[in-house]
Parts: structure tokens; C-alpha cells; sequence
């Protein structure tokens, strides 16, 4: 609890008589979590834009036989970032100039001095409610008119410091935003006016975590995860969205003697630093009320020592914890033993498919480790595994429950193995039920890891290896079947696979092709349909519907770009 | 974790903010106070703007603090040596007898002046958590134990980025240097001779290197050096590779060809002979495109690539001085 909680408390003796009002008010209007539940078509009102992760608009105005004629809606560029104790610090400024009108929020635990200012980098999810749409930026946010791109207000955080990746985007409840930041706060605005109604920390900061991932809310629990390199615990948790108060933590990593997968660690102070990071969102299943996230790297990620030979639970794995109760459910480990930062935790894709016959639900992924997973995603077993990335090449088979085994020759050592990179990353994929297809960037590549610390303890965090020379095998956007985790078509791209995934009804996929350009592909077999050269796609597009017309958004690092049929 | 592009272009972004001379903060503070870690070049008088590869430097609260007088830690570092580094290590990291790595420890990083430290020295640990073997109580006064945490708090200041210990003693790169060379020569002349000559293109390749595991970086890579197609900026005189050159055969007239400038789905670009750029659209009907790239033979021959071929030829080139 913080200055702005504690603030609150002491008026709250004096509010309460009132608080029956004020809850009613929370509660009403706004984003109803409920509404989530539908097909995904007129809002995005979540990561995904709907819980499946599936990224797959019902949306059918924009089309392939019309697709010919997007052309832009609107362009509004500029998004500045703020820096300074006023967030106007720097000749760079802050909001944009010339939209005097938008309302400037400032608040935050920092002084200001280690905010960055500059253009934004919108690399997270957009949320579209009710004709506002909703991004972030590291340590800003923005809401903005869906009709025209107009900025109505900014908010601006300054930042305590520590590590800020890239900033996944807020979740919504009613009238509220919720997001996190970099410095581990959770903090909910009010959706109309920008102003921050309070902030709770959800990580340690002095253990150095940092916290980006998009909020996922699930009727009354604000799901929050966070990230660290550092050999620190991952958890997730679930917060009031009312009072910020704390429902439940879950450890990725065993944290007592008793724990399960405590004897996949060396011991148990190996297995309390031991990482599993769930630093972005996952799917949520209404009907069996798991959450389905996938978890981040073992630390120390490269040296073997001090890690043992163990598998290293709940590291690079599929977990699916129950929403009310915190409890986990089952887990799928994608990467056992993992010794290359093939974090796991790009988010899982819920897909209901018939294998042999039989209607199954399922739940799928892209690793980053270059193999595909499906499993159940009633009881976690193993369904179908493979490996997509030609150039994976770590792994010396797979084992009974599909998992790659780890190839002790590709571990770092002091001559240098040379050793395949990440296939994909956190960015977006997206499945369409028209098609029956998984699509994921996909990149490939070797490179040579040297061990440069040669401590029989083993290093810490991502240190105690250097990356050398190396080759880069090409990159795709590619389409996956789910059930038998087999390729089904692999559209190469000279600039690399980028960017995140969008699919429609229209029976379109949108993506960058990492060459500047923003592409409307047939889902079928990855054929381009329509095109526009945006320089950079920084994040994966989105769709929604105002007024009867159809728009597709897509981010280009500080400018938003709103296509519809002209 | 890792997300380097994105680490990269924040980076850029800070570069670009002080190239600006925008400066990101506008602190007085010109000199760090001593004691303290060297301030961050964005918080002292603008500054040439540094190429520079990574992430930006740490400022974690570890980063952050005010450390104490150096003779405080001079003081905490001898009595840490003299009374704990037996069970924790020279370095804090742990040691053979037990005792956990103090860099990554919860206490140590959320202590803020020794409050939380001086009561586990004082009062030992009988029953530690996570199996560590138990501490025994050091009865020492509360003014030595508080150098030693402002000892620990000087050693976390220069932690690296993403988790990083303190920078210790490397593997020297000669120890790269582990495979056969008469193998490797053997290995090259069956693999690698129809492009490449160590009389020709590769002669003295040794001498481009400062040391062997530069060598090996830059022969795997194709003449790119550290980190693969991303060290495409690096440039330098250890870049001599072919260029990629294009055909394009447009449906009526006569194919032009040069080196490839840009290639995507919906154009290529290239440079003609007489340095004229020349853009296609790219349609189902044409042009038609040929890219010739020479380093795809190098890509295929590296995928397939065993360790032991490298460090054999790594050994055999590092001959060639």
C-alpha cells in the first residue's frame, strides 16, 4: 500500500456513509467483464480481445473480395512521452502539441528523472470501448477517439527506474482501466478523465522485478503477472479491482519443501531463485474457470551449475490456474530443463477441434524454443507436438509426453556451441476456426554461445554466457495445424517474422512482414491480398466496428494508423 | 527473458533524446558525490551521444542508492572477509560451505541500511529457510555489521544488467582455441575451398581478429562479427562480405541486374553499375526476380554445422596470421 492507499483510507471514515452509493456507481456502465464472454466483433476490450486468445474477429464487413479498397481512416502520430517531474521536461515535451484541449495526468512514485520521454513505442494491445480506444506506452497512456484518433487525455507515471520492456496495454472493468508499470505498480484510472483513482505494488521492486503485462480481468479478479531477470520467483495474482486488495498469489516455482516439483530443482533455495516469469497474458476457459498462462525462463538461464540436471518446474510451461481460488489446476512443461532463455510465456490459444472423431478442447502455442504444443486444456494432457522451426536444433529427440529433451552439447561451453535463437517471442498469434490454423511469426537462426564465467556456482540472471557470431535462417509468418502440430504452409519474409497476428471472418490475416509493411494475407496459404508501407508495425493489428464501418488498427511505433473501406 | 530489439530501441530513443542535447533530466549534479557510482550519462551535462549495443544501464534501487563513505566499505569489506566469506563467498555468490548467494538474496536487496542484516548477523539463523544450512550468531557491534551491509550495498551498485553478477573473472578467449588444426584444414579444404582461399579472401584472417573467439564470430558468421545479422551496423574492416545481387527480368526489355538494395513481397530495389537505384513493383505478372545471394552456401554449410568442425577450423585459421 502506498501514498494515494493510505490517502484513501484516512478519508474513508469520513466516505462511508456514502460507500453503498460509490459501489454502485463502480459497477455500473462501462465495460461489463461479462460481455467478454461473446464472440469477439464490435469492441476489444481485453488483450486478446476476447479471453480465447484466439485473436480472431467475427467481424465480415472488410473482406476478401473487398479488402482491395482498405485505404487509411484516420493517422494520428506524435505520441510523446512524457519525462520530468511535470512530465513537460525536455525540449522533447510531452502530449502532443497542438491538442491542448487533452487533459495531462501526472502521477507516480518517481521523481521523473529516470523517465525517457521521447516517442512513444505502442507495442501492446489497444483497447476499443464504447468509441474510445485505450494505449500505452512505458510509463503513459493514452485514450483516444476511435472516430478520428483525436487524443483526449494522457496519463504519465513517473517511473521509480528498473528495466522497462515494452508495455503490453491496460485491462477494463466497468468505468476503469487497470495497468501496470514498470516500477511494479498496479494502478487503476478512471477511464473518463485519466485521473488515477489509486495504486498498489504488485512486485518488490528492490528484488527487481518490472511488471508490463496487460491486465486480465475475469468478473471481480484484476489477474496480474510480472517479469525479473534476476534470480528472483515468478508469481501471478489476483487483485480486487474495487479496493486493490490482494485475492491470491500463485509461485511458478516451488517455495517450500513440500511444494510439487521441488525435487526438479537442485534444492529448494535453487527452486525459491528460480524464475518462471508469467510477464504476459494469457486465455481464460469460462467453462472450466482456468486461467491458461505460460511461464518464462529458469534463472540462472545459462549455466548449468547451480541448476542441476532437473527440469526445473513450473519453468517454460503451460499453467492453468483456477480464477477464484488460486489453485493450480495441471501444467505442460514446453521447455524442460531449459538452458537458452526459451522463455515460454507468449500467450496460449484456446481451440475446440475434433481429433479422431471426438470433440476436444484444446489449448495450443508456438514456443519459443521452435516446437508446437497442444494439449487438453480440461486436464493439461499431451494431445500433439512438433517442431516448426527448421532451425531448432537444441533438443536430441522428444520425449513420450512431447516434450523436447534437451541435447547436453548444445549447452553454452568455453570453445562455443553454436546453438538456434528464439523462433518466436511474446508477440501475438492468432487461430481461425474458418481455416482450422495456428499463425506465429516464426524467425530462424544459430548463434554461438560462449561460457564466459566458468564459477562451478554458475552465474545469475541472463549472465555467465556471450553471444557470438552467427546466421539468421530466414523468418515467416506460419500456419500451424493444431491437431497434429504440423506445418501447413510457411510464407517466407525477407525482413523476418515481426509482429504479432490478426484473423477475421473476412477470412483475411492481418501482419507486418517485418519489411515496413502492414499485409492483409489469405489465411488459406499466406498469399498477400493488400498491402500499405507503414515504415514499422509495432504491434499486432486489431479490428472494431463504430457507426456501421468497419476499422482495422495498427500501431507504428508513437503513431496509431485506423484503415476502413473507402 | 530477453527482449532485445525492444531493449535496443529504447536505447536508441536515449541516444536520440541527447543528440537532441534535449538532455533527459536536468540535474545539477555534474559530479557524483564520492562514494556513489558514476551517474548515468543522461543525468550530467549533455554528451556526445555513445554507439552503443544493449540495454540501457541498470538503475534498480541497487543502482540508485547513496553508498557510504568509501571508508565505511573499505571497513565492511574486511570484516566481511575475515567473518563471513568463508560460507558466503569472496564474492557474496555463496560458497562451498553453504551459505547462500548474497546478490540474489531477498534481505540483502531490500535492506536499506543494515536494519534487516543486523538482526540475522546478530542473532543467527538456527533454522533457515530453503534447506541452507543453519547460521550461527556473530556478536558483533551494530557499527561493523552496518559497513558490512554498506559493503554488500556497494557490490549490488555495480550488478550488471538483467541479473548480472558483478563482473568477475572471464574465460580469456584463447580458450577458445580447443580443436585440431590439421583437421580443420581438412575440413576447409573439403568444405569451404570452391568459395573461399586462405591465399585470396581469407588471407592473414587471423591478424582481422583480436582474438580467437572474435575469430570464430567472424568466419561463423560469414565476415559479420558478433551477434549475426544484427551486427549488420557494426560494420568495420572484419566486413568483407560479397554483396547480395539481383536479377530483374521485367516482362518487357532487357533484365537488369546490381546489388540488391530492398526486397519485400511488393517491391525490390536495386543499385545498377553506374550507382543509379532502380524500384520494381513486384505483381503476379513481374517482373521476375532473382536474388544471388553468395552467403546462402555459407548458411546452409553453418546450419548443419558440428561443434567440433568449428573449433577444428577455428584452430586451423588461427594459423593464418
Amino acid at each position: 500500500m502506498v501514498a494515494a492507499m493510505k490517502a484513501m483510507t484516512r478519508t474513508f471514515a469520513l466516505l462511508l456513509f456514502l460507500a453503498p452509493i460509490a459501489l454502485v456507481a463502480q459497477t455500473q456502465g462501462g465495460l461489463d467483464p461479462a460481455s467478454l464472454l461473446k464472440p469477439l466483433g464490435d469492441s476489444w476490450a481485453t488483450y486478446s480481445g476476447d479471453y480465447t486468445g484466439r485473436r480472431y474477429s467475427s467481424l465480415t464487413q472488410i473482406n476478401q473480395s473487398n479488402v482491395k479498397n482498405l485505404g487509411l481512416a484516420w493517422l494520428s502520430r506524435g505520441f510523446v512521452q512524457g519525462s520530468g517531474p511535470t512530465g513537460h521536461g525536455g525540449a522533447a515535451g510531452a502530449g502532443r502539441r497542438g491538442e491542448g484541449s487533452a487533459r495531462f495526468t501526472v502521477a507516480g512514485e518517481g521523481s521523473g528523472e529516470f523517465n525517457g520521454g521521447g516517442p512513444a513505442q505502442i507495442r501492446g494491445s489497444v483497447l476499443m470501448v464504447d468509441g474510445v480506444l485505450y494505449a500505452t506506452s512505458p510509463d503513459n497512456a493514452w485514450a483516444i477517439d476511435a472516430r478520428d484518433g483525436t487524443i483526449l487525455w494522457q496519463f504519465y507515471w513517473k517511473t521509480r527506474g528498473g528495466t522497462h520492456t515494452g508495455h503490453r496495454g491496460f485491462g477494463m472493468w466497468h468505468n476503469y482501466l487497470f495497468m501496470e508499470t514498470h516500477d511494479d505498480y498496479l494502478v487503476k484510472i478512471d477511464a473518463h478523465t485519466g485521473k488515477e483513482v489509486w495504486h498498489v505494488e504488485l512486485a518488490p521492486f528492490d528484488e527487481q522485478y518490472f511488471s508490463s503485462m496487460a491486465p486480465i480481468i475475469v468478473r471481480d479478479h484484476v489477474i496480474v503477472g510480472t517479469g525479473n531477470d534476476l534470480d528472483t520467483p515468478g508469481f501471478l495474482q489476483s487483485y480486487d479491482p474495487e479496493t486493490g486488495k490482494r485475492q491470491w498469489i500463485l509461485y511458478t516455482v516451488p517455495m517450500s519443501a513440500d511444494d510439487p516439483g521441488v525435487d526438479t530443482w537442485p534444492s529448494l533455495d535453487a527452486a525459491r531463485h528460480g524464475g518462471a516469469q508469467p510477464w504476459v497474458p494469457g486465455a481464460y476457459d469460462p467453462e472450466t474457470n482456468l486461467y491458461i498462462f505460460g511461464t518464462g525462463n529458469p534463472t540462472p538461464a545459462y549455466t548449468v551449475a547451480g541448476r542441476g540436471t532437473g527440469t526445473g518446474l513450473f519453468t517454460c510451461s503451460l499453467i492453468a490456474v483456477n480464477v477464484d481460488t488460486g489453485k493450480m489446476a495441471w501444467y505442460y512443461q514446453t521447455s524442460p530443463r531449459d538452458m537458452h532463455d526459451f522463455d515460454s510465456a507468449q500467450t496460449p490459444i484456446l481451440i475446440d477441434s475434433k481429433i479422431n472423431g471426438q470433440p476436444r478442447k484444446l489449448v495450443s502455442t508456438a514456443a519459443r524454443n521452435g516446437y508446437f504444443f497442444t494439449v487438453d486444456r480440461v486436464t493439461g494432457e499431451y494431445v500433439a507436438s512438433g517442431k516448426y522451426s527448421p532451425a531448432a536444433n537444441f533438443a536430441s529427440g522428444m520425449d513420450k509426453q512431447g516434450r523436447p529433451i534437451l541435447n547436453p552439447e548444445k549447452v553454452a561451453t568455453i570453445p562455443g556451441a553454436i546453438v538456434s535463437g528464439s523462433a518466436t517471442n511474446w508477440q501475438p498469434q492468432a487461430y481461425s476456426p474458418d481455416t482450422g490454423l495456428l499463425y506465429t511469426p516464426e524467425n530462424n537462426g544459430l548463434t554461438i554461445r560462449y561460457l564466459i564465467d566458468a564459477d562451478p556456482r554458475g552465474s545469475m540472471g541472463l549472465g555467465g554466457i556471450q553471444g557470438g557470431g552467427g546466421v539468421s535462417t530466414g523468418g515467416s509468418i506460419t500456419a500451424i495445424d493444431p491437431n497434429t502440430a504440423k506445418v501447413a504452409w510457411r510464407h517466407e519474409l525477407p525482413g523476418g517474422g515481426e509482429t504479432g497476428m490478426l484473423t477475421t471472418a473476412g477470412r483475411l490475416l492481418f501482419a507486418g512482414d517485418g519489411a515496413g509493411n502492414f499485409v492483409a494475407y489469405d489465411p488459406a496459404n499466406g498469399k498477400p491480398l493488400w498491402h500499405s508501407r507503414l515504415g514499422t508495425v509495432s504491434n499486432a493489428a486489431e479490428t472494431y466496428m463504430l457507426d456501421g464501418k468497419q476499422y482495422v488498427l495498427v500501431a507504428g511505433g508513437d503513431a496509431l494508423f485506423a484503415f476502413a473501406l473507402q | 527473458m530477453r527482449q532485445s530489439r525492444e531493449h535496443r530501441h529504447a536505447w536508441a530513443i536515449v541516444a536520440a533524446a541527447l543528440m537532441m542535447g534535449a538532455g533527459l533530466v536536468t540535474l545539477a549534479q555534474t559530479k557524483p558525490p564520492e562514494g556513489q557510482p558514476p551517474a548515468p550519462a543522461a543525468q550530467g551535462a549533455p554528451q556526445p551521444p555513445v554507439e552503443r549495443r544493449g540495454p540501457p544501464p541498470p538503475n534498480f534501487p541497487q543502482q540508485q542508492r547513496h553508498l557510504a563513505d568509501a571508508a565505511v566499505i573499505a571497513r565492511g569489506k574486511g570484516l566481511y572477509e575475515s567473518n563471513c566469506a568463508a560460507c558466503h563467498g569472496i564474492d557474496l555468490r555463496g560458497g562451498q560451505q553453504g551459505g547462500p548467494n548474497l546478490l540474489r538474496s531477498q534481505l540483502v536487496l531490500s535492506d536499506k541500511s543494515g536494519e534487516q542484516i543486523t538482526p540475522v548477523v546478530q542473532r543467527g539463523r538456527p533454522n533457515p529457510p530453503a534447506g541452507a544450512p543453519p547460521m550461527p550468531a556473530f556478536p558483533m557491534p551494530p557499527d561493523d555489521i552496518k559497513a558490512i551491509a554498506e559493503y554488500f550495498h556497494s557490490v549490488l551498485a555495480h550488478a550488471g544488467a538483467q541479473g548480472r553478477p558483478p563482473e568477475g573473472e572471464l574465460v580469456p578467449p584463447e580458450r577458445v582455441l580447443v580443436g585440431d588444426a590439421a583437421a580443420g584444414q581438412a575440413y576447409f579444404s573439403a568444405k569451404c575451398s570452391t568459395c573461399h582461399s586462405v591465399d585470396g579472401d581469407l588471407k592473414a584472417i587471423a591478424s582481422r581478429s583480436r582474438d580467437p573467439r572474435e575469430l570464430q564470430d567472424l568466419w561463423v558468421s560469414g565476415g559479420r562479427g558478433r551477434g549475426g545479422r544484427d551486427a549488420d551496423a557494426e560494420g568495420g574492416e572484419t566486413t568483407r562480405r560479397q554483396p547480395v545481387t539481383v536479377t530483374v527480368i521485367p516482362a518487357s526489355g532487357s533484365p537488369l541486374e546490381g546489388r540488391l538494395a530492398r526486397i519485400d513481397d511488393f517491391v525490390v530495389s536495386l543499385i545498377l553499375e553506374d550507382g543509379t537505384r532502380k524500384t520494381f513493383t513486384r505483381t503476379a505478372s513481374g517482373p521476375k526476380v532473382e536474388v544471388h545471394d553468395p552467403a546462402d552456401a555459407h548458411r546452409k554449410l553453418v546450419s548443419t554445422l558440428a561443434e567440433k568442425d568449428m573449433h577444428n577450423v577455428t584452430a586451423y585459421l588461427w594459423t593464418l596470421k
